[in-house]
């Protein structure tokens, strides 16, 4: 597992010479396994059908719409995209671009798509109907919530000819590559984007991909059945023919109990939203996990600093330094591992800052004792009669972890108040006022961290401050295609938003699947979405 | 002509608070669209002003609720806000699922709340009578989604008798319908054990006795009848049990329904939807009064209809 999710420099910088080389090989072979396999090594059997739960629906399956994970499980299935980004390096490779190239201050990408791929209703994949699909994601604006913001700034889309297609944006946009990989740009036919939203939502769009929509109900279950005929399967993946399940169906299972008792009886074969205190059960026993740890922001406390106590770097880097991040690791699956950078260990262009990020309670106290905080009757540090108390509204499930790190911050006398609410009240609470917000955003490209902590737009400047040094570190690597020169510009945004405080990660997000044994296959892509085209079902 | 007047201005009322109430809730639908996205985290201000002006949230309040109410009228509540169908047909998808679901519990609640109050006041042993009569309270007061997966672990998951997942056969009607029966047969018990028990002390029992009819009698014959009239009046309100029932089973049971169509579109700030679930149970409580009040003068000839209101209270 660990080699499988531990990135290094190395494999980063082979992503962006293939960009550069403008023509990473159809070609090239990818003789091992891609993906996490089940437990077994036999080969795969064509037919059967999967029975896979999910938590919720937000009664939306158009790839193009949503954003939460248990629906795009089910839409990525059904789109097939410009390009792939390898799960083990994150390189970006050709899937229905058979050819890509980005000038060199990624304002301008090419693509070439590949011949003889269509869409479900048989029209072909062609270079206009790249365009119907961009422009229709446009039309959605903000409804298509990923790939609005991923095709922020197109200027053109050209038809270059019946299989070249060239877009073109008003400032530079390296992070649109990776972009074309993922399923919020994957490709529906031209007929889809004259459906109106609902229509869409209802699953009632023709795809590119392995499996088609076959019927869904709304917060109940969708089935999805396998295409004949289809063979334009990633080269990351084990097979490029037609997938082997037959169908893949999707109960939506809103209760933990019952998930965990319908997994256990044979009921469901598969699921990857099992609760973190289930999990041991179905290690082994006639099952089989696997895990990988979401690319992206990790799991970070952003302090607002235009708050006055928090506006101090001291304090900022006190609190950093107070948390035991392994300890509170330990408290997730046996899979999850702590923050060891602003980004996730599995995203690309990821460095390990251990060396910057490291848990220092007595250089915490130092820290705060210099600002002036110095120890109260209760053991908070008071300063002119005001405590170091803060408050954290949060409504992700990470109670046990933020009570690990308000005992953490309490042995060098700092008070974390946590009060844990719905996702419609924490976002009412944090309304800039707040003292922390507590979250992490997904994504296999480092750009992720410019949308997250950049001041200038578009971007949601999580920690309220004002322009620093690292502004234009995150800009210009967003404008870097060479990943040599993106590479060094990364580290040092990265080091520079922890040494100033401004990012005090504390662990990764993982996803794990839980299987039956008789589910063999079933995996990851890169941005740590379910891919369903190389399982199988053992008779 | 009166009462279906009241029935109007009940259903007037039921949107309105709910329309108000869900804007006093904090949070909103662009907001929350917006943080759903991907994962967590913050959320882009920039994204939650476009979609805001996009939901038509960005219009004074009292514009959004003449606009809303006029459409309503006219029988058009809008769209979702989470993937733009219309509202009432989210819900008439819904709708055949609970419906068959209540059918089902309602039966059951039936025979499990009239057999314990009879029993529990005609069961010949006096332990016997008061375990009867303890069961409602204990019935009412255990959590349904207890009941739920407690059935679901021993009948689903070990015995494998009943699928665990909502399907929409019979047999998948089992457990889900005994769930719901359970809290509302227990209210209904409680109602009704305590009216008989109350009719029984009355004097024209004691005058049934001294004629020689059989206990059974008694309770069947003449007790039950008038008994029955309190029960019914909360007719309206058992409605609203079994309804309020689903939100618990249907999430417990993945099944799909109203009740959790109700649970996600309240989370989602999902006004349209959340609006047309709460008139649909205004309605179901008008109209399910009504009737009642058309079937008093069945059970007690003394009652006309016209002056219920009065012969009852």
């Amino acid at each position: 597992m660990s080699n499988l999710i531990r990135r290094t420099v190395g494999p980063a910088a082979v992503l962006g010479i293939a960009a550069l080389l403008l023509s990473a090989c159809a070609s090239s072979p990818s003789p091992t396994s891609a993906l996490p396999a089940g437990s077994t090594k036999n080969a795969p059997v064509s037919g059967g059908n999967l029975t896979f739960a999910i938590a919720s629906d937000i009664a939306c399956i158009d790839p193009q719409q949503i954003g939460n994970n248990d629906d795009i499980a089910i839409a990525r299935q059904t789109v097939d995209s410009l390009t792939v980004q390898d799960p083990k390096t994150g390189a970006i490779k050709p899937w229905l671009a058979s050819k890509y190239s980005v000038n060199s201050d990624a304002t301008s990408f090419t693509f070439t798509l590949r011949t003889g791929a269509t869409y479900s209703d048989g029209e072909a994949i062609d270079a206009a109907s790249v365009k119907t699909n961009f422009e229709a994601i446009q039309a959605l604006g903000a409804k298509a919530v990923l790939g609005s913001t991923y095709l922020a700034g197109v200027t053109a889309i050209d038809v270059v000819s019946s299989n070249v297609v060239r877009i073109d944006f008003s400032a530079p946009s390296a992070q649109f590559l990776q972009a074309t990989s993922t399923f919020s740009l994957g490709l529906l036919s031209p007929a889809s984007a004259k459906l109106t939203q609902a229509d869409r939502c209802a699953g009632k769009f023709s795809g590119s991909g392995p499996f088609v929509v076959n019927s869904y109900l709304p917060n109940a279950q969708a089935v999805l059945a396998r295409r004949t005929g289809y063979n334009w399967g990633p080269s990351v993946n084990r097979h490029t023919g037609p997938a082997y399940l037959n169908t893949v169906t999707y109960k939506v299972v809103p209760e933990s109990s019952t998930l965990t008792g319908s997994l256990q009886s044979g009921q469901i074969d598969a699921s990857a939203d099992i609760a973190i205190t289930d999990l041991p059960s179905f290690d082994g026993n006639g099952f089989w996990e696997v895990n990988r740890t979401n690319p992206g922001v990790a799991y970070n406390l952003y302090p607002n600093e235009s708050t006055p106590k928090l506006a101090d770097k001291r304090v900022r880097l006190a609190i950093q330094d107070a948390i035991d991040r392994a300890q509170v690791a330990k408290l997730l699956t046996k899979y999850d591992k702590p923050a060891t950078s602003v980004l996730s260990s599995s995203t690309p262009y990821f460095t390990k800052l251990s060396s910057v990020l490291k848990y220092d309670p007595t250089e915490s106290k130092k820290l705060l004792d210099a600002a002036g905080w110095k120890g109260g009757a209760d053991g908070i540090r008071v300063r002119g009669g005001q405590r170091l108390s803060f408050l954290v509204t949060y409504w992700q499930p990470s109670n046990d972890q933020l009570q690990l790190v308000q005992q953490e911050l309490r042995a060098v006398g700092i008070d974390l108040q946590l009060k844990f609410t719905t996702i419609a009240q924490a976002t009412v609470a944090n309304n800039g006022t707040q003292d922390f917000t507590w979250g992490n955003l997904t994504r296999a490209d480092p750009d992720v961290a410019r949308t997250v902590f950049a001041v200038q737009a578009p971007s949601q400047n999580v920690n309220h401050r004002t322009a620093s040094a690292v502004d234009p570190l995150l800009a210009q690597q967003a404008a870097t295609a060479a990943p040599a020169a993106r590479q060094k510009l990364v580290t040092q945004a990265l080091t520079l938003l922890l040494k100033s405080g401004d990012s005090i990660p504390v662990y990764q997000l993982s996803t794990t699947i839980a299987a039956s044994n008789k589910v063999h296959d079933l995996g990851f892509e890169a941005s740590s979405r379910l891919d369903f085209y190389d399982a199988w079902i053992s008779k | 002509v009166r009462r279906l007047l009241q029935g109007v201005i009940v259903l007037w009322a039921a949107y309105t608070l709910s329309f108000f109430i869900l804007y006093l809730l904090p949070g909103n639908a662009a907001a929350i669209a917006a943080a759903g996205s991907g994962d967590p985290g913050s959320v882009d201000p920039a994204l939650v002003a476009k979609l805001r002006h996009e939901y038509g949230l960005d219009r004074p309040l009292y514009v959004q609720y003449l606009v809303a109410l006029g459409n309503a009228l006219r029988l058009n509540f809008g769209n979702s806000v989470q993937n733009g169908a219309p509202a009432t047909q989210l819900v008439a998808q819904a709708l055949p699922q609970t419906i068959t679901l209540a059918l089902s519990a309602l039966p059951l609640a039936l025979v499990f709340g009239v057999g314990i109050a009879i029993l529990s006041n005609l069961a010949r042993w006096r332990w016997l009578r008061q375990a009867l009569s303890a069961l409602p309270l204990l019935g009412a007061s255990v959590p349904g989604f207890w009941i739920g997966l407690l059935l679901l672990e021993a009948f689903s998951f070990n015995l494998h008798w009943f699928p665990s997942l909502g399907v929409n056969t019979p047999i998948g009607l089992v457990l889900p319908a005994i769930t719901l029966a359970i809290p509302t047969g227990a209210y209904l018990a409680q109602l009704l054990s305590r009216s008989l028990r109350l009719t029984l002390a009355k004097p024209y029992i004691e005058q049934v006795r001294a004629k020689g009819a059989s206990e059974k009698r008694v309770h069947l014959g003449h007790a039950l009848r008038n008994a029955l009239i309190p029960s019914l009046t909360l007719a309206g309100v058992l409605a609203g049990q079994l309804l309020a029932g689903t939100v618990v089973t249907e999430t417990v049971f993945s099944r799909v329904g109203v009740g959790r169509l109700a649970v996600t579109a309240v989370g989602a700030r999902d006004i349209p939807v959340v609006q047309v679930i709460v008139v649909f149970a205004a309605l179901v409580f008008v109209v399910v009064s009504i009737i009642v009040d058309l079937l008093y003068p069945l059970i007690d000839r003394r009652i006309v209809v016209g002056r219920s209101a009065l012969a009852i209270a």
